[in-house]
Protein backbone atom coordinates (compact mmCIF):
# COMPACT_ATOMS: atom_id res chain seq x y z
CA UNK A 1 0.00 0.00 0.00
CA UNK A 2 2.41 2.48 0.98
CA UNK A 3 4.66 1.38 -1.80
CA UNK A 4 1.66 1.66 -4.41
CA UNK A 5 1.28 5.32 -3.17
CA UNK A 6 4.95 6.44 -3.32
CA UNK A 7 5.33 5.17 -6.79
CA UNK A 8 2.30 6.53 -8.00
CA UNK A 9 3.16 9.83 -6.42
CA UNK A 10 6.46 10.17 -6.77
CA UNK A 11 7.00 14.14 -6.01
CA UNK A 12 3.08 14.97 -4.56
CA UNK A 13 3.23 18.02 -2.13
CA UNK A 14 0.56 16.24 -0.33
CA UNK A 15 2.63 13.01 0.04
CA UNK A 16 3.16 13.92 3.75
CA UNK A 17 -0.23 16.13 3.40
CA UNK A 18 -0.69 19.98 3.45
CA UNK A 19 2.01 21.75 4.59
CA UNK A 20 5.05 19.99 4.91
CA UNK A 21 5.82 22.14 1.43
CA UNK A 22 8.05 25.62 1.62
CA UNK A 23 5.08 27.53 1.10
CA UNK A 24 3.20 27.24 4.07
CA UNK A 25 5.61 27.39 6.93
CA UNK A 26 7.40 29.90 4.95
CA UNK A 27 4.42 32.23 4.62
CA UNK A 28 3.99 31.60 8.04
CA UNK A 29 6.76 31.80 9.40
CA UNK A 30 7.23 35.55 7.30
CA UNK A 31 3.68 36.66 9.53
CA UNK A 32 5.03 35.64 13.01
CA UNK A 33 8.61 37.31 12.25
CA UNK A 34 7.46 40.69 10.71
CA UNK A 35 4.59 41.05 13.56
CA UNK A 36 5.73 39.02 16.46
CA UNK A 37 9.86 38.08 16.66
CA UNK A 38 11.26 41.38 15.16
CA UNK A 39 9.38 43.64 17.74
CA UNK A 40 10.30 41.52 20.96
CA UNK A 41 13.90 41.16 19.10
CA UNK A 42 13.56 44.73 19.20
CA UNK A 43 12.70 44.98 22.81
CA UNK A 44 15.46 43.22 24.15
CA UNK A 45 18.03 44.78 21.68
CA UNK A 46 17.04 47.91 22.80
CA UNK A 47 17.28 47.28 26.79
CA UNK A 48 20.78 45.87 25.93
CA UNK A 49 21.80 48.85 23.68
CA UNK A 50 20.95 51.37 26.30
CA UNK A 51 23.97 50.49 28.34
CA UNK A 52 25.50 47.44 29.57
CA UNK A 53 24.06 48.75 33.28
CA UNK A 54 20.71 49.44 31.99
CA UNK A 55 19.01 46.37 32.98
CA UNK A 56 20.35 46.98 36.88
CA UNK A 57 19.75 50.50 36.08
CA UNK A 58 15.76 49.53 35.82
CA UNK A 59 15.87 47.33 38.84
CA UNK A 60 17.55 49.74 41.00
CA UNK A 61 15.57 52.04 40.81
CA UNK A 62 13.49 52.14 43.44
CA UNK A 63 10.07 53.23 41.78
CA UNK A 64 10.68 50.28 39.07
CA UNK A 65 11.48 47.87 41.83
CA UNK A 66 8.28 48.22 43.91
CA UNK A 67 6.34 48.43 40.76
CA UNK A 68 7.65 45.05 39.71
CA UNK A 69 7.72 43.59 43.20
CA UNK A 70 3.50 44.33 43.43
CA UNK A 71 3.28 42.84 40.10
CA UNK A 72 5.43 39.78 41.28
CA UNK A 73 3.58 39.44 45.11
CA UNK A 74 0.01 40.47 44.17
CA UNK A 75 -0.03 37.26 41.05
CA UNK A 76 1.28 35.00 43.58
CA UNK A 77 -1.48 35.77 45.31
CA UNK A 78 -3.79 35.79 42.60
CA UNK A 79 -2.65 32.17 41.78
CA UNK A 80 -2.75 30.89 45.08
CA UNK A 81 -6.17 31.79 45.79
CA UNK A 82 -7.45 31.11 42.29
CA UNK A 83 -5.79 27.34 43.31
CA UNK A 84 -8.33 27.14 45.70
CA UNK A 85 -11.58 28.79 44.65
CA UNK A 86 -11.01 27.58 41.15
CA UNK A 87 -10.79 24.18 41.89
CA UNK A 88 -14.31 24.49 44.69
CA UNK A 89 -15.64 26.01 41.89
CA UNK A 90 -14.49 23.05 39.39
CA UNK A 91 -15.92 20.63 41.49
CA UNK A 92 -19.17 22.85 41.86
CA UNK A 93 -19.38 22.24 38.32
CA UNK A 94 -18.24 18.70 37.74
CA UNK A 95 -19.98 16.93 41.02
CA UNK A 96 -22.96 19.35 42.26
CA UNK A 97 -26.08 19.59 40.60
CA UNK A 98 -28.70 22.72 41.13
CA UNK A 99 -31.17 24.60 38.92
CA UNK A 100 -29.00 26.98 36.55
CA UNK A 101 -25.81 25.41 36.58
CA UNK A 102 -25.33 24.96 33.13
CA UNK A 103 -25.78 29.36 32.94
CA UNK A 104 -23.10 29.48 35.61
CA UNK A 105 -20.59 27.25 33.59
CA UNK A 106 -21.17 29.67 30.65
CA UNK A 107 -21.10 32.79 32.41
CA UNK A 108 -17.43 31.55 33.91
CA UNK A 109 -15.86 32.00 30.78
CA UNK A 110 -16.90 35.56 30.69
CA UNK A 111 -14.26 37.53 32.21
CA UNK A 112 -12.11 36.14 28.85
CA UNK A 113 -14.32 37.70 26.35
CA UNK A 114 -14.93 40.68 27.95
CA UNK A 115 -12.65 43.54 27.31
CA UNK A 116 -10.35 44.11 29.90
CA UNK A 117 -11.14 48.12 30.54
CA UNK A 118 -14.94 47.19 31.10
CA UNK A 119 -13.42 44.50 33.58
CA UNK A 120 -11.92 47.47 35.32
CA UNK A 121 -15.36 49.49 35.01
CA UNK A 122 -17.22 46.58 36.15
CA UNK A 123 -15.49 46.52 39.29
CA UNK A 124 -15.39 49.97 39.83
CA UNK A 125 -19.36 50.13 39.20
CA UNK A 126 -19.95 47.78 42.29
CA UNK A 127 -16.70 48.44 44.41
CA UNK A 128 -16.38 51.98 43.52
CA UNK A 129 -16.24 55.14 45.49
CA UNK A 130 -19.53 55.09 45.63
CA UNK A 131 -20.16 51.68 46.53
CA UNK A 132 -23.77 50.18 47.65
CA UNK A 133 -22.01 48.16 49.86
CA UNK A 134 -19.60 51.33 51.19
CA UNK A 135 -16.59 48.78 49.85
CA UNK A 136 -14.00 51.04 47.80
CA UNK A 137 -11.20 48.95 46.62
CA UNK A 138 -10.31 51.91 44.16
CA UNK A 139 -6.43 53.32 44.25
CA UNK A 140 -5.83 50.14 46.31
CA UNK A 141 -3.80 47.03 46.37
CA UNK A 142 -7.38 44.99 47.22
CA UNK A 143 -8.52 46.35 43.86
CA UNK A 144 -5.89 45.07 41.88
CA UNK A 145 -5.94 42.16 43.31
CA UNK A 146 -9.86 41.98 42.66
CA UNK A 147 -9.18 42.85 39.15
CA UNK A 148 -6.82 40.61 38.71
CA UNK A 149 -8.56 37.56 40.18
CA UNK A 150 -12.12 38.82 38.36
CA UNK A 151 -9.38 38.36 34.43
CA UNK A 152 -7.57 35.30 35.48
CA UNK A 153 -10.86 33.19 36.96
CA UNK A 154 -11.81 31.02 34.03
CA UNK A 155 -7.70 29.39 33.86
CA UNK A 156 -7.71 27.32 37.37
CA UNK A 157 -11.59 26.27 36.79
CA UNK A 158 -11.20 25.27 32.53
CA UNK A 159 -7.71 22.98 33.59
CA UNK A 160 -9.79 21.21 36.39
CA UNK A 161 -12.68 20.78 35.42
CA UNK A 162 -11.71 18.42 32.09
CA UNK A 163 -9.77 16.06 34.90
CA UNK A 164 -12.35 15.83 37.42
CA UNK A 165 -14.85 14.37 34.84
CA UNK A 166 -12.46 12.19 33.74
CA UNK A 167 -11.68 10.97 37.26
CA UNK A 168 -12.19 7.26 38.35
CA UNK A 169 -14.93 7.43 40.88
CA UNK A 170 -14.32 3.29 41.85
CA UNK A 171 -10.94 4.56 44.10
CA UNK A 172 -13.53 6.50 46.06
CA UNK A 173 -15.94 4.62 46.47
CA UNK A 174 -13.43 1.93 47.90
CA UNK A 175 -11.71 4.46 50.04
CA UNK A 176 -15.18 5.19 51.84
CA UNK A 177 -16.14 1.82 52.05
CA UNK A 178 -13.21 1.06 53.79
CA UNK A 179 -14.13 3.67 56.47
CA UNK A 180 -12.75 6.98 54.76
CA UNK A 181 -13.50 10.53 55.99
CA UNK A 182 -14.56 12.72 53.11
CA UNK A 183 -11.54 14.94 53.69
CA UNK A 184 -9.07 12.24 53.17
CA UNK A 185 -10.04 10.88 50.14
CA UNK A 186 -10.09 14.16 48.69
CA UNK A 187 -7.03 14.93 49.82
CA UNK A 188 -5.50 11.32 48.84
CA UNK A 189 -7.03 10.39 45.93
CA UNK A 190 -8.77 12.83 43.94
CA UNK A 191 -6.24 15.64 45.14
CA UNK A 192 -3.13 13.96 43.58
CA UNK A 193 -5.08 13.54 40.11
CA UNK A 194 -5.95 17.19 39.82
CA UNK A 195 -2.33 18.87 41.13
CA UNK A 196 -0.96 18.63 37.43
CA UNK A 197 -4.10 20.93 36.25
CA UNK A 198 -4.11 23.16 39.53
CA UNK A 199 -0.83 24.02 38.55
CA UNK A 200 -0.74 24.44 35.21
CA UNK A 201 -3.42 26.60 35.23
CA UNK A 202 -2.00 28.58 38.04
CA UNK A 203 0.92 29.19 36.06
CA UNK A 204 -0.88 30.28 33.25
CA UNK A 205 -3.02 33.10 36.36
CA UNK A 206 0.84 33.95 37.15
CA UNK A 207 1.74 34.89 33.38
CA UNK A 208 -1.55 36.75 32.79
CA UNK A 209 -1.57 39.04 36.18
CA UNK A 210 1.70 39.30 36.22
CA UNK A 211 1.71 41.69 32.81
CA UNK A 212 -2.13 42.76 33.28
CA UNK A 213 -2.96 46.35 32.35
CA UNK A 214 -6.31 47.00 31.13
CA UNK A 215 -8.45 46.00 34.21
CA UNK A 216 -5.69 47.67 36.89
CA UNK A 217 -5.69 51.10 34.92
CA UNK A 218 -8.49 52.17 36.24
CA UNK A 219 -8.96 50.75 39.60
CA UNK A 220 -5.06 51.07 40.27
CA UNK A 221 -4.61 54.41 40.48
CA UNK A 222 -1.40 54.17 39.79
CA UNK A 223 0.22 55.09 43.12
CA UNK A 224 4.32 55.08 42.75
CA UNK A 225 5.21 52.43 45.64
CA UNK A 226 1.85 51.91 46.94
CA UNK A 227 -0.73 50.92 43.45
CA UNK A 228 1.85 50.87 40.43
CA UNK A 229 2.08 47.73 38.96
CA UNK A 230 5.08 47.03 36.27
CA UNK A 231 2.55 47.19 33.53
CA UNK A 232 1.61 50.71 34.41
CA UNK A 233 4.66 51.68 35.52
CA UNK A 234 6.12 50.76 31.89
CA UNK A 235 3.47 52.68 29.85
CA UNK A 236 4.42 55.59 31.69
CA UNK A 237 7.98 55.42 31.21
CA UNK A 238 6.74 55.13 27.35
CA UNK A 239 4.48 58.36 27.42
CA UNK A 240 7.45 60.27 29.00
CA UNK A 241 9.58 59.09 25.64
CA UNK A 242 11.95 56.88 27.84
CA UNK A 243 11.99 54.09 25.01
CA UNK A 244 14.92 52.50 26.67
CA UNK A 245 14.00 52.45 30.16
CA UNK A 246 10.73 50.80 29.03
CA UNK A 247 12.75 47.76 27.03
CA UNK A 248 14.68 47.76 30.59
CA UNK A 249 11.39 47.15 32.57
CA UNK A 250 9.94 45.11 29.67
CA UNK A 251 12.80 42.68 29.53
CA UNK A 252 12.50 41.86 32.90
CA UNK A 253 8.83 41.01 32.98
CA UNK A 254 8.79 38.98 30.01
CA UNK A 255 11.86 36.68 32.09
CA UNK A 256 9.29 36.89 35.00
CA UNK A 257 6.64 35.17 32.64
CA UNK A 258 8.51 33.61 30.25
CA UNK A 259 10.23 32.08 33.74
CA UNK A 260 6.84 30.21 34.58
CA UNK A 261 5.69 29.38 31.53
CA UNK A 262 8.73 27.30 30.72
CA UNK A 263 9.24 25.90 34.01
CA UNK A 264 6.08 24.52 33.59
CA UNK A 265 6.74 23.42 29.82
CA UNK A 266 9.52 21.66 31.87
CA UNK A 267 7.53 20.43 34.77
CA UNK A 268 4.83 19.01 32.42
CA UNK A 269 8.14 17.20 30.40
CA UNK A 270 8.72 15.74 33.64
CA UNK A 271 5.31 14.41 34.55
CA UNK A 272 4.83 12.59 30.44
CA UNK A 273 8.23 10.93 31.18
CA UNK A 274 7.67 9.66 34.19
CA UNK A 275 4.00 9.01 33.04
CA UNK B 1 -27.35 2.66 39.01
CA UNK B 2 -25.04 3.09 41.43
CA UNK B 3 -26.45 3.46 44.81
CA UNK B 4 -22.53 3.93 46.75
CA UNK B 5 -21.07 7.18 46.47
CA UNK B 6 -20.47 9.54 49.54
CA UNK B 7 -21.66 13.00 47.58
CA UNK B 8 -24.70 10.90 46.24
CA UNK B 9 -25.73 9.23 49.61
CA UNK B 10 -25.28 12.81 51.55
CA UNK B 11 -25.04 15.80 49.15
CA UNK B 12 -21.89 18.21 49.77
CA UNK B 13 -23.20 21.46 49.83
CA UNK B 14 -20.06 23.65 51.10
CA UNK B 15 -18.81 23.63 47.43
CA UNK B 16 -21.74 25.66 45.97
CA UNK B 17 -22.04 27.80 49.50
CA UNK B 18 -18.17 28.49 48.42
CA UNK B 19 -18.26 28.80 44.76
CA UNK B 20 -21.86 30.59 43.91
CA UNK B 21 -21.02 33.20 46.84
CA UNK B 22 -17.34 33.80 45.35
CA UNK B 23 -18.92 33.84 41.64
CA UNK B 24 -21.73 36.27 42.94
CA UNK B 25 -19.30 38.95 44.35
CA UNK B 26 -16.51 38.29 42.12
CA UNK B 27 -18.74 38.16 38.55
CA UNK B 28 -22.24 38.13 38.62
CA UNK B 29 -22.97 41.29 40.77
CA UNK B 30 -20.70 43.74 39.08
CA UNK B 31 -22.32 42.81 36.12
CA UNK B 32 -25.39 43.30 36.77
CA UNK B 33 -24.27 47.06 38.67
CA UNK B 34 -22.88 47.83 35.49
CA UNK B 35 -25.99 47.11 33.67
CA UNK B 36 -28.08 48.99 36.64
CA UNK B 37 -25.69 51.57 36.41
CA UNK B 38 -25.84 52.40 32.67
CA UNK B 39 -29.86 52.22 32.68
CA UNK B 40 -30.11 54.14 36.11
CA UNK B 41 -31.48 57.21 34.51
CA UNK B 42 -33.48 55.41 31.60
CA UNK B 43 -32.17 54.32 28.26
CA UNK B 44 -32.30 57.47 27.06
CA UNK B 45 -29.35 59.48 28.06
CA UNK B 46 -27.76 56.35 26.51
CA UNK B 47 -28.68 56.52 23.31
CA UNK B 48 -27.66 60.03 23.41
CA UNK B 49 -23.98 58.93 24.49
CA UNK B 50 -24.14 56.33 22.55
CA UNK B 51 -24.93 58.78 19.27
CA UNK B 52 -22.14 61.34 20.04
CA UNK B 53 -19.80 61.42 16.75
CA UNK B 54 -16.70 59.98 19.17
CA UNK B 55 -18.79 57.35 19.95
CA UNK B 56 -19.94 56.27 16.75
CA UNK B 57 -16.54 56.46 14.56
CA UNK B 58 -14.68 54.89 17.68
CA UNK B 59 -17.55 51.78 17.13
CA UNK B 60 -16.54 52.13 13.20
CA UNK B 61 -12.75 52.10 14.08
CA UNK B 62 -13.27 49.03 15.94
CA UNK B 63 -15.25 47.08 14.03
CA UNK B 64 -12.76 48.19 11.17
CA UNK B 65 -9.73 46.81 12.93
CA UNK B 66 -11.52 43.46 13.47
CA UNK B 67 -12.55 43.17 9.77
CA UNK B 68 -8.47 43.56 9.12
CA UNK B 69 -7.18 41.50 11.30
CA UNK B 70 -9.22 38.50 12.24
CA UNK B 71 -9.01 37.02 8.42
CA UNK B 72 -5.70 38.05 8.48
CA UNK B 73 -5.57 35.89 11.95
CA UNK B 74 -7.63 33.08 10.47
CA UNK B 75 -5.52 32.13 7.27
CA UNK B 76 -2.27 33.12 8.61
CA UNK B 77 -3.33 30.63 11.62
CA UNK B 78 -4.13 28.17 9.39
CA UNK B 79 -1.52 28.02 7.79
CA UNK B 80 0.76 28.16 11.23
CA UNK B 81 -1.50 25.12 12.62
CA UNK B 82 -0.37 23.24 9.01
CA UNK B 83 3.35 24.26 9.82
CA UNK B 84 2.49 23.07 13.74
CA UNK B 85 1.39 19.81 12.58
CA UNK B 86 2.86 19.00 9.62
CA UNK B 87 6.30 21.16 9.57
CA UNK B 88 9.95 20.19 9.78
CA UNK B 89 9.65 18.38 12.85
CA UNK B 90 12.83 20.57 14.61
CA UNK B 91 10.90 23.46 13.72
CA UNK B 92 7.38 22.35 14.84
CA UNK B 93 8.91 22.02 18.67
CA UNK B 94 10.38 25.64 18.36
CA UNK B 95 6.58 26.94 16.97
CA UNK B 96 5.09 25.03 19.91
CA UNK B 97 6.86 26.95 22.67
CA UNK B 98 7.19 30.48 20.46
CA UNK B 99 3.07 30.48 19.63
CA UNK B 100 2.36 30.68 22.94
CA UNK B 101 4.54 34.14 23.34
CA UNK B 102 2.04 36.55 22.57
CA UNK B 103 -0.17 35.27 25.71
CA UNK B 104 2.39 35.46 27.98
CA UNK B 105 3.51 39.28 27.29
CA UNK B 106 1.83 42.12 28.69
CA UNK B 107 0.09 44.12 26.24
CA UNK B 108 2.07 47.22 26.88
CA UNK B 109 5.16 45.27 26.17
CA UNK B 110 3.28 44.13 22.92
CA UNK B 111 2.90 47.77 22.20
CA UNK B 112 6.88 49.35 22.77
CA UNK B 113 7.81 46.26 20.74
CA UNK B 114 6.01 47.61 18.39
CA UNK B 115 6.97 50.82 18.47
CA UNK B 116 10.79 49.99 18.49
CA UNK B 117 10.74 48.91 15.20
CA UNK B 118 7.73 50.84 13.43
CA UNK B 119 8.24 54.08 15.54
CA UNK B 120 9.68 57.17 14.25
CA UNK B 121 12.97 56.04 16.39
CA UNK B 122 12.21 52.65 15.84
CA UNK B 123 14.17 50.35 13.56
CA UNK B 124 12.49 50.91 10.13
CA UNK B 125 11.38 54.47 11.52
CA UNK B 126 13.64 56.29 9.19
CA UNK B 127 12.78 53.65 5.86
CA UNK B 128 9.14 54.03 6.59
CA UNK B 129 9.16 57.92 6.89
CA UNK B 130 10.86 58.70 3.85
CA UNK B 131 8.44 56.56 1.92
CA UNK B 132 5.74 58.76 3.74
CA UNK B 133 4.14 55.17 5.47
CA UNK B 134 2.73 56.17 8.99
CA UNK B 135 2.04 53.15 11.33
CA UNK B 136 2.95 54.03 14.35
CA UNK B 137 -0.08 56.69 15.86
CA UNK B 138 -2.05 55.55 12.93
CA UNK B 139 -4.47 52.58 11.42
CA UNK B 140 -1.87 50.22 10.82
CA UNK B 141 0.28 50.26 14.01
CA UNK B 142 -3.34 49.02 15.59
CA UNK B 143 -4.14 46.43 13.67
CA UNK B 144 -0.28 45.22 13.82
CA UNK B 145 -1.05 45.23 17.40
CA UNK B 146 -4.28 43.61 17.09
CA UNK B 147 -2.92 40.73 15.00
CA UNK B 148 -0.47 40.37 17.46
CA UNK B 149 -1.82 39.39 20.76
CA UNK B 150 -4.93 37.42 18.40
CA UNK B 151 -2.27 35.44 16.72
CA UNK B 152 -2.32 31.91 18.51
CA UNK B 153 -6.00 31.14 18.97
CA UNK B 154 -6.71 30.06 15.49
CA UNK B 155 -3.29 28.09 15.62
CA UNK B 156 -4.00 26.57 19.41
CA UNK B 157 -7.99 25.90 18.40
CA UNK B 158 -6.92 24.43 14.81
CA UNK B 159 -3.85 22.01 15.16
CA UNK B 160 -5.19 19.19 17.60
CA UNK B 161 -8.17 19.03 15.30
CA UNK B 162 -5.63 18.41 12.33
CA UNK B 163 -2.92 16.41 14.78
CA UNK B 164 -6.75 14.29 15.25
CA UNK B 165 -8.06 14.19 11.66
CA UNK B 166 -4.12 12.67 10.48
CA UNK B 167 -3.27 12.41 6.35
CA UNK B 168 -5.78 9.54 5.66
CA UNK B 169 -8.48 11.25 4.13
CA UNK B 170 -5.96 14.02 2.23
CA UNK B 171 -4.19 10.81 0.78
CA UNK B 172 -7.45 9.54 0.04
CA UNK B 173 -8.13 12.86 -2.02
CA UNK B 174 -4.95 12.79 -3.73
CA UNK B 175 -5.01 9.17 -4.90
CA UNK B 176 -8.65 10.42 -6.62
CA UNK B 177 -6.12 13.29 -8.60
CA UNK B 178 -7.32 15.67 -6.39
CA UNK B 179 -5.24 19.37 -6.90
CA UNK B 180 -3.52 20.55 -3.25
CA UNK B 181 -5.90 23.27 -3.39
CA UNK B 182 -9.07 21.42 -4.48
CA UNK B 183 -7.80 18.71 -1.35
CA UNK B 184 -7.59 21.65 1.20
CA UNK B 185 -10.80 23.15 0.18
CA UNK B 186 -12.94 20.21 0.18
CA UNK B 187 -11.08 18.21 2.69
CA UNK B 188 -8.91 20.16 5.48
CA UNK B 189 -11.64 22.69 5.25
CA UNK B 190 -14.81 20.80 6.59
CA UNK B 191 -12.64 19.01 8.98
CA UNK B 192 -11.45 21.36 11.07
CA UNK B 193 -13.87 23.87 10.22
CA UNK B 194 -15.49 23.92 14.13
CA UNK B 195 -12.51 24.58 15.66
CA UNK B 196 -11.70 27.36 13.09
CA UNK B 197 -14.86 28.69 13.94
CA UNK B 198 -14.24 28.50 17.91
CA UNK B 199 -10.47 29.74 17.06
CA UNK B 200 -12.09 32.52 15.23
CA UNK B 201 -14.63 33.69 17.76
CA UNK B 202 -11.80 34.30 20.51
CA UNK B 203 -9.95 35.99 18.10
CA UNK B 204 -12.66 38.37 17.10
CA UNK B 205 -13.79 39.25 21.13
CA UNK B 206 -9.63 39.30 21.36
CA UNK B 207 -9.90 42.08 19.11
CA UNK B 208 -12.56 44.04 19.43
CA UNK B 209 -11.73 44.05 22.84
CA UNK B 210 -7.92 45.01 23.40
CA UNK B 211 -6.69 47.85 25.29
CA UNK B 212 -3.08 48.18 26.48
CA UNK B 213 -1.67 47.23 22.85
CA UNK B 214 -3.70 49.52 21.06
CA UNK B 215 -3.06 52.23 23.22
CA UNK B 216 0.22 52.17 23.46
CA UNK B 217 0.47 52.50 19.49
CA UNK B 218 -2.77 54.67 18.61
CA UNK B 219 -2.77 58.61 18.59
CA UNK B 220 -6.14 58.88 21.71
CA UNK B 221 -7.00 61.35 19.32
CA UNK B 222 -10.92 61.40 19.72
CA UNK B 223 -12.76 61.49 16.28
CA UNK B 224 -9.89 59.74 14.95
CA UNK B 225 -7.26 56.88 16.45
CA UNK B 226 -9.46 56.00 19.20
CA UNK B 227 -10.99 52.82 19.46
CA UNK B 228 -14.15 52.05 21.98
CA UNK B 229 -12.06 50.63 24.51
CA UNK B 230 -9.85 53.42 24.35
CA UNK B 231 -13.05 55.94 24.28
CA UNK B 232 -14.19 54.08 27.63
CA UNK B 233 -11.24 54.95 29.32
CA UNK B 234 -10.83 58.67 27.79
CA UNK B 235 -14.74 59.35 29.06
CA UNK B 236 -13.67 57.47 32.66
CA UNK B 237 -11.23 59.97 32.60
CA UNK B 238 -12.80 63.06 31.83
CA UNK B 239 -15.78 62.20 34.42
CA UNK B 240 -18.22 61.74 32.05
CA UNK B 241 -19.26 58.28 33.48
CA UNK B 242 -22.80 57.66 31.14
CA UNK B 243 -20.66 58.02 27.87
CA UNK B 244 -18.10 55.30 29.72
CA UNK B 245 -21.03 53.14 31.00
CA UNK B 246 -22.90 53.51 27.57
CA UNK B 247 -19.70 52.43 25.23
CA UNK B 248 -19.14 49.55 28.02
CA UNK B 249 -22.57 47.66 27.96
CA UNK B 250 -21.90 47.89 23.80
CA UNK B 251 -18.52 46.38 24.48
CA UNK B 252 -20.14 43.80 27.26
CA UNK B 253 -22.92 43.16 24.57
CA UNK B 254 -20.24 41.99 22.00
CA UNK B 255 -18.85 39.67 24.70
CA UNK B 256 -22.29 37.96 25.92
CA UNK B 257 -22.73 37.18 21.96
CA UNK B 258 -18.65 36.25 21.79
CA UNK B 259 -19.95 33.57 24.77
CA UNK B 260 -22.91 32.64 23.24
CA UNK B 261 -21.72 31.83 20.31
CA UNK B 262 -18.35 29.88 21.44
CA UNK B 263 -21.20 27.37 23.50
CA UNK B 264 -22.82 27.04 20.43
CA UNK B 265 -19.83 26.08 18.69
CA UNK B 266 -18.37 23.57 21.39
CA UNK B 267 -22.09 21.98 21.14
CA UNK B 268 -21.87 21.58 17.97
CA UNK B 269 -18.26 19.79 18.02
CA UNK B 270 -19.94 17.17 20.78
CA UNK B 271 -22.45 16.78 18.45
CA UNK B 272 -20.31 16.09 15.64
CA UNK B 273 -17.83 14.36 17.16
CA UNK B 274 -20.29 11.37 18.95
Amino acid sequence: MQDARALAWPSGVLRRGLGTNLLVPGLFLTYLSVIVLLPLAAVVASAKTAGSGALWHAMASPAAKAALGLSLGSSIVVALINAIMGTIIAWMLVRDSFRGKAAVNAVIDLPFALPTIVAGLVLLALYGHDSPFGVNVAYTRAGILLALLFVTLPFIVRSVQPVLIEVDREMEEAAESLGAGRWSIFTRIILPSLLPAIISGAALSFARAVGEFGSLVLISGNIPFKTQVASVYIFGQIESGDLAGAAATSTLLLLLSFTVLFGLRALNWVQSREA
Amino acid sequence: MRLTGYNLVKPDIFPRVVGLGYLGMLLFLPIAAIFWRTFEHGVAPVIAALSAPEAVHALWLTLLIVAIAVPLNTVFGILGALTLTRGWPPLRSLLDIVIDVPFAISPVVVGLALLLVYGRMGWFGGWLADHGIRVIFALPGMVLATIFVGLPFVIREVAPVLREVGLEQEQAAETLGASPWQTFIRITLPCVRWGLGYGVVLTSARALGEFGAVSVVAGHIAGVSQTLTLYVDDRFQSFDMTGAYAASIVLAMLALATLLLMNRLVDRERNYEH
